[in-house]
């Protein structure tokens, strides 16, 4: 008994609680959407968008389709952590859709118009990320402008300045940017022999150890050093940490910098392994960055759980493209992880009924000692 | 330069209309990110209404019809950002941002959905409605003149009124500034906030039908409604959070808006040779810096965006 108890107090147990009640709740949710839809096919439609590459039956194929998940969860982890970083300094970074589209240009750009290798497109993006997260930064530190909406506004600068870029570098006959082939082949991201591990997928590239590691970087930074104590310190009380002696504008204007060039970061991680094209003709911003939102709240905000929160809702959303066409579109994966993003929004309320729960629990085990562990309904 | 004219207004009637839900909103102090979503609903409530109504019907019942159909919608999805917001006290942020993802991914879902059923090759979330677009138009001259720019009137008049004149404007807007003081005369903060919440659903649903028809005559939804909903609150924020000041922002900003579906229609801009991508971008650039400039000494509602707490002073 006084174990458990212990355990359920711990944050990050009722975190991953949390996380899980919105995921079961969520896709509770998707699937009385399908229902309502067309009762036939909702149970196998929602098996398919969790079950995503086990569909197949060969375990090659399976591998193979585990590794695109994984190609896209690299960029989307990035998202997630640029979320996360700002989040904990106590900005909300919409603008990680807008960071990462004008990281996606940048290292397309370099790598298609000037055949850049690798490295070089991956540090422009990084840098164009970061001025991009920059200017959010300080119209928030200097100007006062409330970074969600200068976010969104960003968004749309971005998106229609990337696709005016991009179109310069177009194939000819498609709306598309070119391959990453021939002389631009030298930006592909390497594999490091990798791809042998998934079944010749030649998409896996060191972007996906690379994001688990810049995870790890941001936990320990967040966590462990006087930067990330600044950081969290301005988040939490602006005024407070100005009358610390913090550089309290210079920490939101290096948190969103910082924020920007991870989200930047993925657009590379994503463009660079030629696993997917940019069209220049996309009218509406990408999801990566909004996903990164659902996958870095899904993740209790904290960066490891981030990394399973965002392989999850990547998993969902490719899923998505598995379900039977003629009665469902592959959107019903976007609907579950909105769905998850706000019921995240009531972790504060969960996190709370657990604590009241535990905490009457107590109170009566204090009142009549003997027969204490009686009660267990209606406490979660 | 008729065009001009025509286009500005009816964007300004959009941003309007949807900046005045979030005025409602905010002053009685939460702070509805969600409004992006939410005229996406209330456009489905219309565009299903166009869908399904017989063509026959005169062009008010039909108008009529179609506006029920948005404002229904749109509140119903508000109160998703009331139970959170309020009863929940969730983060306002979070809840707002997946209610605007929650609105194009629900919507898309269904009109696919509809779509399919109806003829299984459609696959496209596309609805049309290009016999009930035109009962909402009266061509006087080249001036084709909409409806909803004298909606977009009348709303703002109403609101003026609410606000500023009746007690339970007075009161919506104590509860955004001062919720504790407001709860101490025996006003019910909650009650307020949610009439507030709700009242931006009903502009934005409004809003949001009104930006559908704005442009062509079939809209995609998976396409949301690129922003305008964020692009309201910037005009809300330029306006100060004050209905007549909110009109003048809407008008200029709407202007911007219009410019990138006419500019081709003007020698000398033509001239300039800008790409045109540079002119859909200018209402959102617009926005950055009028934003730049006024948010300093913003009047926002001071008690926006926190929860009420009975025992907080």
């Amino acid at each position: 008994m006084k174990e458990k108890k212990n355990l359920f107090k711990s944050n990050a147990v009722q975190s991953l609680i949390a996380s899980l009640l919105c995921i079961v709740l969520g896709l509770l949710l998707g699937y009385i959407v399908l229902l309502f839809i067309n009762p036939a096919g909702a149970g196998e439609a929602i098996m398919a968008v969790v079950k995503n590459f086990w569909t197949y039956s060969k375990q090659t194929a399976q591998i193979k389709n585990f590794g695109n998940t994984l190609v896209k969860t690299a960029p989307l982890l990035m998202c997630a952590l640029s979320v996360l970083f700002a989040y904990k300094v106590g900005l909300f970074n919409i603008g990680a859709a807008g960071q990462y589209v004008v990281g996606s240009c940048a290292c397309l750009y370099a790598a298609l118009a000037w055949h850049w290798s690798w490295l070089p497109c991956m540090l422009l993006a990084i840098l164009a990320g970061a001025v991009y997260g920059a200017l959010v930064g300080l119209l928030k530190a200097y100007c006062n402008v409330n970074e969600v909406i200068s976010g969104i506004m960003l968004n749309w600068i971005g998106l229609y300045a990337a696709n005016m870029l991009l179109a310069n570098v177009k194939e000819a006959t498609s709306p598309y940017t070119m391959h990453l082939t021939g002389a631009a082949s030298a930006a592909i991201l390497p594999s490091l022999g990798m791809e042998k591990l998934f079944s010749g997928n030649k998409y896996v590239t060191i972007a996906i150890p690379l994001s688990i590691v810049i995870a790890v970087v941001i936990l320990i930074v967040l966590d462990k050093t006087k930067l990330g104590y600044e950081l969290r310190a301005t988040g939490n009380n602006k005024n407070a940490a100005k009358y610390a002696g913090m550089a309290e504008k210079r920490n939101i204007i290096l948190t969103l910098v910082i924020a920007g060039a991870l989200a930047a970061l993925g657009g590379a991680f994503l463009y660079l392994t030629n696993y997917e094209q940019w069209s220049v003709t996309q009218s509406s911003v990408p999801g990566m960055g909004f996903n990164g939102i659902a996958a870095a709240f899904l993740g209790g905000l904290n960066p490891i759980g981030t990394i399973f929160a965002s392989y999850f809702i990547q998993h969902i959303t490719v899923g998505g493209a598995y379900v039977d066409k003629t009665m469902y579109s592959s959107q019903i994966s976007d609907l579950i992880s909105s769905l998850i993003i706000y019921l995240c929004g009531f972790t504060l309320f969960i996190k709370y009924a657990v604590n009241t729960g535990i905490a009457r629990r107590e109170e009566k085990a204090r009142q009549k000692t003997p027969q204490a562990s009686g009660e267990e309904g209606g406490d979660k | 330069m008729l065009l001009l004219l025509q286009y500005t207004l009816i964007f300004a009637s959009v941003l309007l209309l949807v900046a005045l839900g979030g005025c409602f909103s905010e002053h009685s102090g939460v702070i509805n990110l969600g409004l992006e979503g939410i005229m996406v609903i209330g456009a489905l409530g219309g565009a299903l209404m166009m869908r399904y109504l017989p063509g026959t019907l005169p062009a008010l019942p039909l108008i009529l019809c179609v506006l029920l159909g948005a404002i229904a919608l749109g509140v119903a999805y508000s109160a998703l950002l009331g139970v959170a917001c309020i009863n929940f006290k969730a983060d306002q942020t979070i809840v707002g941002t997946a209610l605007n993802l929650l609105g194009v991914a629900a919507a898309t879902v269904f009109v696919k959905a509809i779509n399919t059923k109806a003829n299984p090759d459609d696959v496209s979330s596309t609805i049309q409605y290009v016999e009930a677009k035109k009962k909402f138009l009266v061509s006087i001259g080249s001036f084709e003149f909409n409806w909803f720019m004298l909606i977009a009137l009348v709303m703002l008049a109403v609101a003026w009124v609410v606000l500023y004149k009746t007690r339970f404007g007075l009161r919506l807007m104590a509860c955004g500034e001062h919720p504790q003081a407001a709860d101490s005369v025996g006003v019910n903060v909650l009650r307020m906030r949610w009439a507030g919440v709700l009242i931006s659903g009903v502009y934005g649903g409004l809003g949001g039908i009104c930006y559908i028809l704005a442009g062509v005559s079939e809209w995609k939804f998976e396409n949301g409604v690129a922003g305008f909903g964020f692009l309201a609150l910037a005009v809300m924020i330029f306006g100060q959070w004050k209905p007549t000041r909110i009109a003048l922002a809407a008008l200029l900003f709407g202007a911007f808006r219009a410019l990138s579906n006419v500019y081709f229609g003007f020698p000398f801009l033509m001239a300039l040779n800008i790409p045109g991508s540079v002119y859909n971008m200018l209402p959102y650039i617009i926005s950055l810096v009028v934003l730049a400039f006024t948010s300093k000494n913003s009047r926002a509602p001071k008690a926006e965006g926190i929860p009420y707490d009975k025992g907080q002073r």
